[in-house]
């Protein structure tokens, strides 16, 4: 016998994929970990000391603003943490903490919660706040050190416990140059093996092209991250860097070089595939995707910056909205020719 | 075309849509059974897209199974039979699965008639017109059995100006659970070949094509052997995915045609018919018989006797629920797969000619994850959409209630709510029924300014 309870009406589809915005982030989270552990290997205790600020501080704004908004917390859905993540690792390793604090402050509070949080934002939120680093702190974010240095797992690179708004101690005598910044300013290239391993001056993640890619690669598999923009970025920078490799090969490296060295790597892999600041249209994601490889080509060999992937991402967010407005898909059944009005 | 070299090695498929997990072992193996006849069947006089039957019979006359119980009323309508021996108890309001009353006719069982149907006189087809083998089909009463419950003499009859080259078969049955036309096809695949002979006959085709999803490998075989010695017929098996049983995508993948949009599949010279419908045709148009039962697959995780029942239309579900074994756990009954399917909101809606299934889920089943996130954009519905549409933008602009802009540059029209978008998002967004929603809203609209 049927007993007359209570019903659910729900409307179709009664089935869901086994998929939710929570555990995509968190799957992203623990891609970006074997790189996190990497730059903490190559730079210590320094490198671990800003990851932690810089996704505490992260986590730390989200949670207040959605207090003061009188909101529920949204910090479980872990794309906060993925903020703070990416953040830590495109800066310096010696990088002062209390202006990562602050970056971290920057890239929540009025790069995403101010748009009204995840989903809305109009730029990645970690490169808002690292483009602000770098407009008001210019000095220590081009400040540099080389990794593997022997006391790094017991002493602090001393520019990162800096004072606020004090003169930082002289540091100038431990910066070294980035293999982009060698290549740009002293016409110097960087040995591939150098590249390869990422043993060399550089951002705390970004150094290690190869396990940056391996990392991204496990989201692809799992159909976390869309490999098409990743891919058009790369190919992007492999065929204009290309070109002007071919055009003058004495002033412009190998485009090999190009793939491996700067942020191109996490950029192209972890930030510019933000879904939420990128297009949704399949040619969109392409030309998205191919411009930005372009934008970073151009700013690292007619620019004055030895690195442009980071402006390139943020031109290429800003450009998404209109790529979506202009490649929407041929819908099926669409009659070729519009109705003409009479 | 570039896409035919493709085609030859990967085979004919479904580049959209999405892989669902199937649940179909739980029936394809079950022979069709036959379910008893309920106390009391309620017939209901619109249960297909078109005008409502008009009833013939009146309270307290008795009827015989298989006589004609409804007239149709005009082309767009067909009419019904009794489905039972019996008396009809009265002709009243009854709950239907769009959740609103409609009128039906009640007929109490006789229940110790033989149920035998002594209603029909034989007919040769070969010797009938196209517009004759229309009209017989429209006495039998038959609509399009797939779900959507279309008259299928009224796809029968070509429109002036347009030729029908190619007739369609459609054996994909892509929504999980379901497994009538699978055994249908196993079990009855002259039957099926006979219905489409006599559909191709009447629109003037050469050539007819059954797509079959490669996961009833034992149909394709089943459809091969019976139409042995015949190449008017193609059998071909496509690569499952859902919604590769929709029309539009079903035309697509075999015969590499568009339909246009707000078009019909006569457009393209094509006419396409579900798997059952012609098994019914095939069955009951050489006797000049009417619709009187269907086959349905009642299953999911609720019933302890899933199968595939045949079933008087007009059996109420509770009936047919307590003699699947529905547990105590049912917590939503679905009419129809579970992608497409709607929940039904009372027990006593009855069995019509367009139920494919009836399902029941638990309450584990139904009480999934129901945080909705906002938009990432992540584009996941974007690439799925068999129809190329737009979802995430569309629910965007739903979410601001810009329906006519949905409209008028987003396509919202063409989407058939088959439920790609909502199963993969990954935020849980209720998208097709925020299309729903617009549409509706843009139907009042217009019917305000009218």
């Amino acid at each position: 016998m049927i007993r007359s309870t209570v019903i659910e009406i729900r409307t179709s589809p009664h089935l869901h994929a086994d998929r939710s915005v929570d555990m995509i982030m968190r799957n992203v989270v623990y891609a970006l970990l074997p790189i996190c552990a990497y730059a903490v290997w190559l730079f210590g205790v320094s490198a671990l000391a800003l990851l932690i600020v810089s996704t505490g501080s992260c986590v730390l704004t989200e949670h207040i603003a959605c207090r003061i908004s009188k909101k529920e917390t949204s910090v479980g859905d872990f794309s906060v943490v993925i903020t703070g993540i990416l953040l830590g690792l495109v800066l310096p390793p010696g990088f002062p903490l209390w202006m990562t604090a602050v970056g971290g402050f920057i890239a929540v509070a009025p790069g995403k919660m101010l748009f009204g949080g995840l989903g809305f934002n109009i730029f990645n939120p970690a490169l808002v706040g690292r483009a602000f680093l770098q407009a008001a702190f210019p000095t220590a974010i081009m400040a540099y050190t080389q990794p593997l240095a022997a006391n790094r797992f017991s002493e602090f690179i001393p520019s990162t416990l800096a004072i606020p708004l004090m003169k930082a101690p002289a540091v100038a005598a431990l910066t070294s140059a980035t293999p982009l910044m060698m290549q740009k300013f002293d016409h110097v290239s960087s040995l591939a093996s150098t590249l390869l391993w990422g043993q060399h001056a550089g951002s705390a993640g970004e150094t290690c092209a190869p396990l940056v890619f391996l990392c991204g690669l496990y989201l692809i598999v799992r159909k976390m991250m869309d490999w098409r923009i990743s891919a058009s970025m790369l190919l992007g920078v492999a065929v204009f860097g290309g070109l002007f490799h071919w055009i003058n090969p004495a002033q412009y490296p190998n485009p090999w070089v190009e793939l491996l060295s700067g942020g191109l790597m996490l950029g192209a892999m972890f930030m510019a595939t933000d879904p939420v600041a990128s297009p949704v249209t399949p040619r969109g994601m392409w030309i998205y995707g191919i411009v930005m490889g372009l934008i970073t080509v151009l700013i690292r060999f007619l620019g004055g910056l030895a690195e442009g992937v980071m402006y390139a991402i943020l031109i290429g967010n800003a450009l998404s909205p209109l790529i979506d407005n202009v490649t929407q898909p041929r819908t099926y059944g669409e009659r070729k020719t519009k109705a003409v009005a009479t | 075309m570039g896409l035919g070299v493709l085609e030859n090695i990967v085979g004919k498929r479904l580049w959209r849509g999405v892989h669902v997990p199937e649940f179909k072992d739980l029936t394809c193996h079950l022979p069709i059974r036959r379910m008893p006849f309920a106390p009391m069947l309620v017939v209901p006089l619109s249960q297909h897209a078109g005008s409502p039957a008009k009833a013939i019979v009146q309270a307290g006359q008795e009827v015989v199974r298989g006589e004609p119980i409804a007239e149709a009323d005009g082309f767009m309508s067909v009419p019904m039979h009794a489905p039972v021996t019996g008396k009809v108890d009265r002709i009243a309001l009854a709950p239907s699965a769009r959740g609103d009353l409609s009128p039906a006719i009640y007929i109490k069982t006789y229940a110790s008639a033989s149920q035998e149907i002594l209603y029909g006189a034989p007919q040769d087809i070969e010797q009938m017109t196209g517009e004759e083998i229309v009209r017989a089909v429209q006495a039998t009463g038959v609509v399009g059995l797939g779900g959507a419950a279309f008259p299928t003499h009224v796809k029968l009859r070509v429109p002036d100006g347009k030729r029908i080259d190619t007739v369609v078969v459609n054996g994909c049955e892509c929504e999980p659970y379901l497994t009538a036309d699978h055994r249908i096809m196993l079990e009855q695949p002259k039957k099926v070949l006979h219905g489409a002979r006599v559909a191709m006959r009447a629109v003037g085709a050469e050539r007819a094509i059954v797509g079959v999803e490669d996961n009833k490998m034992d149909a394709v075989e089943a459809l091969k052997a019976a139409n042995a010695g015949h190449i008017d017929i193609d059998i071909e098996a496509v690569a499952a995915k859902y919604p590769q049983g929709a029309e539009k995508m079903l035309v697509k993948v075999l015969l590499g045609r568009e339909i246009p949009s707000r078009g019909l599949p006569s457009d393209i010279g094509v006419g396409v018919f579900n798997v059952a419908t012609l098994a019914q045709i095939g069955d009951l148009l050489p006797n000049r018989q009417g619709l009187i039962e269907r086959v349905v697959t009642i299953s999911g995780p609720g019933v302890n006797k899933p199968g595939n029942y045949l079933m008087a239309l007009g059996t109420p579900l509770r009936f047919a629920l307590e003699f699947a074994g529905c547990t105590d756990q049912a917590a939503s009954v679905v009419l129809g797969g579970p992608m497409m399917g709607a929940a039904i909101g009372s027990f006593d809606v009855p069995v019509t000619k367009g139920v494919t299934g009836i399902l029941v889920f638990t309450h584990q089943a139904v009480n999934g994850k129901s945080h909705i996130f906002p938009c990432i954009h992540c584009a996941a519905c974007v690439d799925i959409c068999p129809m190329h549409l737009n979802p995430s933008r569309l629910g965007m602009l739903a979410r601001k209630d810009r329906y006519e802009e949905m409209e008028a540059d987003y396509h919202l029209t063409d989407c058939f709510e088959c439920g790609c978008c909502s199963y993969v998002c990954p935020s849980h967004i209720p998208l097709v029924q925020y299309f729903r929603v617009a549409k509706q809203m843009n139907r009042e609209k217009k019917a305000v300014r009218a």
